[in-house]
């Protein structure tokens, strides 16, 4: 909690001035057709927000290996829910049944 | 002022609890507890985020419908303001750090601000819903383009998510008062600063469920 004594704020600055502009970024993107790449960009962007405050503002570079490991395993667990549900959502009616 | 603060260091009976080690040890102990429930609420929104994914790969095009309806520039302007907030609350974590009395009380005031411009806007922007019959229920009206149900479905996860944000918005704004008290109180030194750090946290993450919500439910084909 001691080990970063340089002050931050610079740090912070810089963050939140990316923060900002990729708010308006992920607007302007959004009024544009990228075709099916729409949302894959909105996601990316969002993503990307996320991570910043993650890593900067919630100070997961300084935190324990530990603690690390959780915020990342959180994430992960997040995508197993997404990724086993899309896996039945998406694949329904793909394959023919006899008989129907 | 710094008189009073080395004086309040002086009443802390010992800031290390007897369990621990070292304060580091007891501080990363605090950060891990607070994360493991990060996780848990992540997985909480996670549910709701599931029921959006699937209903809008369900309905594409009565969701884009749906979210053409939504006032981007509040959205967008809302979404500022969050990130505002959270610069502001990193910030007031610093001064707890640096046992600075006056730096904790005007960031932690200033994050509660923006924390009431958020919900004011928000606020606002449900009175619009509510005007436009666009509450789901009987009252739930739709001519636009688009399945009238499907339409339906988008503006019920709209009001829930956007609802159990703003849920957390409140009970952060009184983590927020809280903290701020505590900061005037100057219960805040160098040594301990451990609940700034944990409020800071929850402050956060709140600020990430908004930075997903604003692309999925402002922003969808908004090029149509």
């Amino acid at each position: 909690m001691t080990e970063h004594a340089e002050s931050p704020i610079g740090t912070y600055l810089a963050v939140f001035v990316t923060l900002l502009v990729m708010t308006a970024l992920t607007t302007w993107v959004a009024f544009h057709d990228w075709g099916a790449l729409n949302t894959p960009i909105a996601l990316a962007i969002a993503v990307f927000k996320g991570s910043l405050v993650v890593w900067f503002f919630m100070h997961v570079r300084y935190s324990a290996r530990l603690t690390q490991i959780v915020v990342v395993s959180g994430f992960f667990w997040l995508l197993i829910l997404f990724s086993f549900t899309l896996s039945d959502y998406l694949s329904r009616g793909m394959l023919p049944f006899p008989g129907k | 002022m710094a008189d009073a603060q080395a004086h309040a260091q002086d009443l802390e009976p010992t800031a290390l609890q007897h369990q621990f080690d070292s304060l580091e040890q007891q501080f990363d102990a605090s950060v891990l507890g607070m994360w493991v429930f990060l996780v848990t609420e992540i997985m909480f929104f996670g549910g709701l985020f599931m029921a959006y994914i699937v209903y809008r790969t369900w309905y594409p095009d009565s969701f884009a419908a749906g979210s053409h309806h939504l006032d981007v520039t509040l959205g967008m302007t809302n979404t500022m303001v969050l990130i505002a907030s959270s610069l502001t609350m990193a910030l007031a974590v610093w001064a707890g750090q640096q046992g600075n009395r006056f730096r904790q009380v005007l960031f932690l005031g200033l994050t509660l601000l923006f924390g009431f411009a958020f919900l004011g806007i928000k606020a606002y922007e449900y009175w619009e819903k509510f005007q436009d019959h666009l509450v789901p229920g009987p009252n739930f009206v739709w001519d636009g383009p688009g399945n009238p149900h499907a339409v339906q479905i988008f503006y019920s996860l709209y009001f829930a998510m956007t609802g159990l944000h703003a849920l957390h918005m409140v009970v952060g704004a009184g983590i927020m008062i809280t903290l701020l008290v505590m900061a005037a109180r100057g219960r805040f030194t160098r040594q301990w600063s451990t609940p700034l750090e944990i409020g800071g946290l929850y402050w956060h993450f709140v600020d990430i469920v908004w930075i997903f919500l604003f692309p999925l439910l402002y922003l969808i084909e908004r090029h149509v």
